[in-house]
C-alpha cells in the first residue's frame, strides 16, 4: 500500500475490530430486522464487488494464465524472487532501524517532561498523513546531490562533485522509513509504556534489582505485547514500501510493489505483475493476520494511569543528557527533511554546468512562478499548477464518495447485526491489498470504453476511496457505537420519534466524526501515488504524480518545480493535522 | 390512573419479572424497592414503551397501552445516569420535549425558565451539561423530564450516582418537586432509607413478583414475609411453631412468645416466623415467662442516641436498641413487649432462600 495514508492514532484500531458497542445495561433493544441491515450494506458492498474484488479476480486470471500459457520464465523467477527477497530484507532492516531510534523516544516520551513535548508530539502526527513523493522530495532536498548538505558541503570545502551519494541506495530508503514509522513505535509502545505504573519498576529495584535487571524483567515483559504489535506494524508499511523505494531507491532496488510497477507499465508484462500481486497480497495477508493476532492482546489490563502521572523532569546528569540527546534527535529527524524542502524550494543555489563558483545564490519565488507557465518541451501538456488543480478535483470527489459509502456502512456495523462478524472483515480487505495492486487491478478490468482506465477520470477518485474507505468506516463506528443507547431513549421518551431521534441525536454526535473522516480521505487522496500513478492520463497529472515526474527530470527547474509542489502539499497536509489536531474526538483523548 | 397487571418477562433465560401487578393513583408518589437485579429498572423500560412484556398489559386511564410507541406515551423518565444530551446546553436539554411537542419557541422559552428556576438551575441555562456536577446534572435531568408536563414520571435510581451527603439534600429536594407539580410518579431504588423518605406508597419486588404493597408504615410494622422483614433490616427473626390459636402462642427455641397480631391467623401446628423488633426489648424480667428469654450479652455499642445490644440466646444472636446499657457478658432472664413482636407466615417466595 502507499504511505502516507495511515492516520495516527487510529493505527493500532484500523487491524482490528473496533470494540463492540456497550450492552444497554438492562435488556437489549429489538433486533433490527435483517433486511433493514442488507439496505445498509447495499451500496458500499457493491461498490467493493465491482471496485475492489473484481479487479482482484483479473489479477488472479491474469497470473494464472502467464503461468499456464508460458510457465515461470527463468529470468522472471529470478526476477520474482530477487524482489521478494529485497522486500523482506529492507522491510527487516528498516523495522529494526526504527525500533533502535523508536524506543528510546518511547521511554523518553513516557517518563519524562521537558520543554516541546506538546510540540514533538505534534509533529510525530505529521509523517502519518504526509504523501510519500513529499518525504522522498523532502529527503532528496536534504540528502540529494542538490540537496542542502551537499551544496552546502560543495561550496564550503570547494569540492567540484556532491560529498555525499545517499540517493539511489538503500540508506536513503531506510533513512525515510525510519523516519515514517518511528511515530509508530512512539505512539504505541510509548502509550503503553506511560500506561505501565512506574512503581512497579520502583519495587523490583527495592527488591534489589539493578535498573537494567528491573527493566529486563519487569518492563520489558509487559511491554512485549505492544513492542510485537509496534514492530509488525512497521514492518508491514515497510513491507508495502512503494514511493519511497521508488523515488529514493533508484533503478537496483526494486521491492515487490515496485517490480509490479516496473512489469506492468514499463515492460507491459501483465501476467508476471499479476504474479507479483499475487506474491505480495499473501504476503500481507499473513502479515496482517500475525499483526491482528499480536493487536489482539494489546488490550492486557494494565492499570489504567492518567496521561503523564508517571512522568517527570529528568533529574540526575545522565537523564538530562538522554533526555536531550533523544529529544535532539528526533526533532532532527522530523523537522530537518521538512525545512529543507520548504527552504529548497525558494532558495537558488546552483549554478548553470561550468560556471560553479559564479552562481547567483538567493530567495527566489521563480520555482512557484513557473508552476503556472505552459512551456513548451515541458513534461505536460499543461502548466504543472494544473495538476494541483486536479488533485483537489479528485481529493473532493474521493470525499464525497468515501463519505457515502461510509456512512452507511458504519451505520450497519453500529447496528450489531450477526452480519457484521461477516461483513466487517470484507470491508477491511482493501486495506491488505497494496495501492498498486489496486492500480494493476484497475488496468486490467477497466479496459474497454465506457469504463476505460485512461479515459474515464472518475476511476483516480474512485480508487482513492477504496484507500479511504476503511479508515472512514473505521473513524465513524466507534462514535457511533459511542452514543449510549439511553440518549436515544431519552429523546425517545421526551416525545421523538425514531427519525426526529436520528436527526436530534445521532447526528449532531457525529457531524464531528464525518468531518474528521472527510479530512482523511482528503488528505489521502491528495498524496495517494500508488494507484494513481497506474491510472493517471499525462495530461491529467495530479500532484504526486508531476511531483514525481519532475523529480526525476535533469534540470535545476524541474527540481525546484517538485520541490515547490511537495512544499504546497505538505502545507494543505499541515493544516489537515492542525484540523484534525483541534476536531481530537473526546473518546480519543481519554482513551 | 397506570394499572400494571401481570407483567412477565425473561431476561436471559432467567424469569425476571413473574407476573406483577399494581396501580398508581392520581398525583401519588410510589417507590419501587427491591434488590439490585429485581427487574425494577425493567419494569420501568416495560412501562415506557422501551421493552416490551412477553404477557400482562399497561392500562392509562384504562385504555392497553400496547402499541403505542414510546414517544407517543408521553411519560417522563429520568434516566439512571441521566442521559443528558452532551451535544446540547442545559436550556436546550431541558427544551427538548418541548421541541417535539412543536409548542412556539416563546412558549418553549418560558416552559424552560420557568422549571429551571424551580430546580435551582437559571444561572446555568447555557452551561454545557458536561461541564456540571453529578448533583446539577441530576436537576438538569429532572427539569428535562418535567418540563414537557408528562402524565406520569419515572424515575429510575435518581439519587444512584451522588454521594451521601447530596443524596440526602437531594432526596429532600425530589420529595418537594415531586408533591408540588402533582404529577403521579413512580420512583426506583435499591435503597430503603430514600425510599421512606420519597413514597406515598412501596412496592417491593422480589423474585419477580411483588412482595408488599403499602404504605412505609404498614410495610415496616407489618412486613409480609421474611425476605421483607430482612429487606427491611429488621434481622431478631426465629423459627417457630404456632402451639395455640387463641391467644396466639409460638414456641421457638427460646420461648414462648405471644404476638399482638398476624395478618391472617396462621393455623395450628403451622410453622411460622417469630420477628422481634430492636426496639423491643422492655426490660430484665423477673422470672421464665411467656414473652420473655434467657440471653448473654455479647457486645454492647454507644449509638449516641443510646445503646445496641448484640445478645447471644439458645445458639441465636439477637440485636436491640435500648436507652440503658448492660455489662458485656451479663447474663439473665429479658423481656420483651408483646406488640414488638410479629408472627410472619412461609410464603413460597421465602423458600428460595
Amino acid at each position: 500500500m502507499d504511505r502516507g495514508l495511515d492516520t495516527g492514532r487510529f493505527t493500532v484500531s484500523l487491524f482490528s475490530a473496533p470494540a463492540p458497542a456497550r450492552p444497554s445495561p438492562a435488556g437489549q433493544p429489538p433486533a433490527p430486522a435483517v433486511w433493514q441491515a442488507l439496505a445498509l450494506w447495499l451500496l458500499p458492498l457493491a461498490f467493493l464487488l465491482v471496485f475492489f474484488f473484481i479487479p482482484l479476480g483479473k489479477i488472479l486470471g491474469a497470473a494464472g494464465q502467464g503461468l499456464l500459457q508460458s510457465g515461470l520464465s527463468p529470468t522472471a523467477a529470478e526476477r520474482l524472487l530477487r524482489a521478494v527477497g529485497f522486500t523482506f530484507y529492507q522491510a527487516a532492516l528498516s523495522t529494526l532501524l526504527t525500533l533502535l531510534v523508536g524506543l528510546p523516544g518511547a521511554y523518553v516520551f513516557a517518563r519524562f517532561n521537558f520543554p516541546g513535548k506538546r510540540l514533538l508530539r505534534l509533529l510525530s502526527t505529521l509523517p502519518f498523513i504526509l504523501p510519500t513523493v513529499v518525504v522522498a522530495a523532502a529527503f532528496n532536498a536534504l540528502i540529494g546531490p542538490r540537496g542542502w548538505f551537499n551544496l552546502l558541503a560543495m561550496e564550503w570545502f570547494n569540492l567540484s562533485a556532491p560529498p555525499l551519494n545517499l540517493l539511489n541506495s538503500l540508506p536513503a530508503i531506510l533513512l525515510a522509513h525510519v523516519f515514517y514509522n518511528t511515530t509508530i513505535i512512539l505512539r504505541v509502545v510509548g502509550s503503553a509504556w506511560e500506561q505501565l505504573d512506574p512503581r512497579l519498576e520502583a519495587a523490583a529495584r527495592v527488591l534489589g534489582a539493578s535498573p537494567w535487571r528491573a527493566f529486563r524483567e519487569v518492563t520489558l515483559p509487559l511491554l512485549r505485547p505492544p513492542l510485537l504489535a509496534a514492530g509488525l506494524l512497521v514492518f508491514l508499511f515497510d513491507f508495502t514500501s512503494f514511493g519511497v523505494i521508488l523515488l529514493l531507491g533508484g533503478a537496483h532496488y526494486a521491492t515487490l510493489e515496485v517490480e509490479i510497477y516496473i512489469q506492468a507499465l514499463h515492460m507491459l508484462n501483465l501476467p508476471l505483475a499479476g504474479l507479483l500481486s499475487l506474491v505480495q497480497l499473501l504476503c500481507t495477508l499473513l502479515l496482517t493476520v500475525i499483526y491482528t493476532r499480536a493487536a489482539s492482546r494489546l488490550n492486557i489490563p494494565l492499570t489504567p494511569r492518567l496521561r503523564g502521572e508517571g512522568a517527570a523532569s529528568p533529574r540526575s546528569l545522565t537523564q538530562k543528557v538522554l533526555v536531550g540527546t533523544v529529544v535532539l534527535m528526533l526533532f532532527a529527524l522530523l523537522i530537518l527533511p521538512l525545512t529543507a524542502l520548504a527552504a529548497r524550494s525558494v532558495v537558488r543555489l546552483e549554478a548553470a554546468r561550468g560556471q560553479r563558483g559564479t552562481f547567483e545564490s538567493g530567495l527566489t519565488l521563480d520555482y512557484y512562478r513557473e508552476l503556472f507557465v505552459n512551456r513548451r518541451g515541458s513534461l505536460f501538456y499543461v502548466p504543472p499548477i494544473q495538476a494541483a488543480r486536479n488533485s483537489l478535483l479528485y481529493a473532493g470527489v474521493t470525499v464525497g464518495i468515501s463519505l457515502g459509502l461510509g456512512l452507511p456502512a458504519a451505520a450497519a456495523l453500529s447496528r450489531r447485526s450477526p452480519l457484521n462478524r461477516l461483513l466487517d472483515p470484507l470491508l477491511m480487505l482493501p486495506l491488505g491489498a497494496s495501492a498498486v495492486t489496486l492500480g494493476l487491478g484497475f488496468i486490467l478490468t477497466f479496459n474497454r470504453p465506457p469504463l476505460e482506465a485512461r479515459s474515464f477520470p472518475l476511476l483516480i477518485p474512485i480508487a482513492h476511496s477504496l484507500v479511504a474507505f476503511p479508515f472512514v468506516v473505521r473513524t465513524l463506528t466507534p462514535v457511533l457505537n459511542s452514543i449510549p443507547l439511553n440518549l436515544r431513549q431519552a429523546a425517545a421518551v421526551l416525545g421523538a420519534s425514531p427519525l426526529r431521534v436520528w436527526l436530534e441525536v445521532d447526528l449532531p454526535i457525529l457531524a464531528r466524526a464525518a468531518l474528521v473522516a472527510a479530512i482523511f480521505s482528503f488528505t489521502i487522496s491528495l498524496g495517494e501515488f500508488g494507484a494513481t500513478s497506474f491510472l493517471a492520463r499525462p495530461e491529467f497529472p495530479t500532484l504526486p504524480v508531476a511531483i514525481f515526474r519532475f523529480i526525476s527530470q535533469p534540470g535545476g527547474l524541474n527540481y525546484g518545480q517538485a520541490l515547490a509542489m511537495s512544499t504546497l502539499l505538505l502545507g494543505v497536509c499541515g493544516v489537515g493535522i492542525a484540523l484534525l489536531e483541534r476536531l481530537q474526538l473526546p473518546d480519543e483523548r481519554s482513551r | 390512573m397506570l394499572t400494571v397487571e401481570n407483567i412477565h418477562k425473561h431476561y436471559e433465560g432467567q424469569p425476571l419479572l413473574r407476573g406483577v401487578s399494581f396501580e398508581v393513583g392520581a398525583g401519588e408518589t410510589v417507590c419501587l424497592l427491591g434488590a439490585s437485579g429485581s427487574g425494577k429498572s425493567t419494569l420501568l423500560r416495560i412501562l415506557a414503551g422501551l421493552e416490551e412484556a412477553e404477557s400482562g398489559r399497561v392500562l392509562w386511564e384504562g385504555k392497553d397501552l400496547r402499541g403505542v410507541p414510546v414517544h407517543e406515551r408521553r411519560f417522563g423518565l429520568m434516566f439512571q445516569d441521566y442521559a443528558l444530551f452532551p451535544h446540547r446546553s442545559v436550556a436546550q436539554n431541558v427544551a427538548f420535549g418541548l421541541r417535539m411537542q412543536n409548542l412556539p419557541p416563546a412558549q418553549i422559552e418560558q416552559r424552560v425558565q420557568e422549571v429551571l428556576r424551580r430546580v435551582n438551575l437559571s444561572h446555568f441555562a447555557y452551561r454545557r451539561v458536561t461541564d456540571l456536577s453529578g448533583g446539577e446534572q441530576q436537576r438538569v435531568a429532572l427539569a428535562r423530564a418535567l418540563a414537557p408536563h408528562p402524565r406520569l414520571l419515572m424515575l429510575d435510581e435518581p439519587l444512584g450516582a451522588l454521594d451521601r451527603a447530596l443524596r440526602e439534600e437531594l432526596g429532600q429536594f425530589l420529595r418537594e418537586v415531586l408533591h408540588e407539580s402533582g404529577v403521579p410518579a413512580i420512583y426506583v431504588t435499591h435503597d430503603q432509607e430514600e425510599a421512606f423518605m420519597i413514597a406515598d406508597r412501596l412496592i417491593l419486588l422480589h423474585d419477580g413478583l411483588v412482595a408488599q404493597d403499602g404504605t412505609p408504615a404498614e410495610v415496616v410494622q407489618q412486613p409480609a414475609s421474611v425476605w421483607v422483614a430482612r429487606f427491611l433490616g429488621l434481622s431478631n427473626l426465629l423459627p417457630g411453631r404456632v402451639i395455640s390459636r387463641q391467644p396466639l402462642t409460638i414456641q421457638t427455641d427460646i420461648g414462648l412468645f405471644c404476638p399482638s397480631g398476624c395478618p391472617e391467623p396462621p393455623a395450628l401446628n403451622e410453622t411460622v416466623t417469630l420477628l422481634i423488633r430492636p426496639g423491643g426489648l422492655a426490660g430484665q424480667a423477673a422470672a421464665d415467662a411467656v414473652n420473655t428469654f434467657a440471653a448473654q450479652v455479647r457486645d454492647v455499642i454507644f449509638r449516641g442516641e443510646g445503646y445496641r445490644l448484640t445478645l447471644t440466646s439458645g445458639g441465636h444472636t439477637l440485636s436491640f436498641h435500648t436507652a440503658q446499657a448492660l455489662p458485656p457478658g451479663w447474663q439473665g432472664q429479658l423481656a420483651v413487649n408483646a406488640d414488638s413482636l410479629w408472627c410472619l407466615r412461609q410464603r413460597e417466595a421465602d423458600q428460595h432462600e
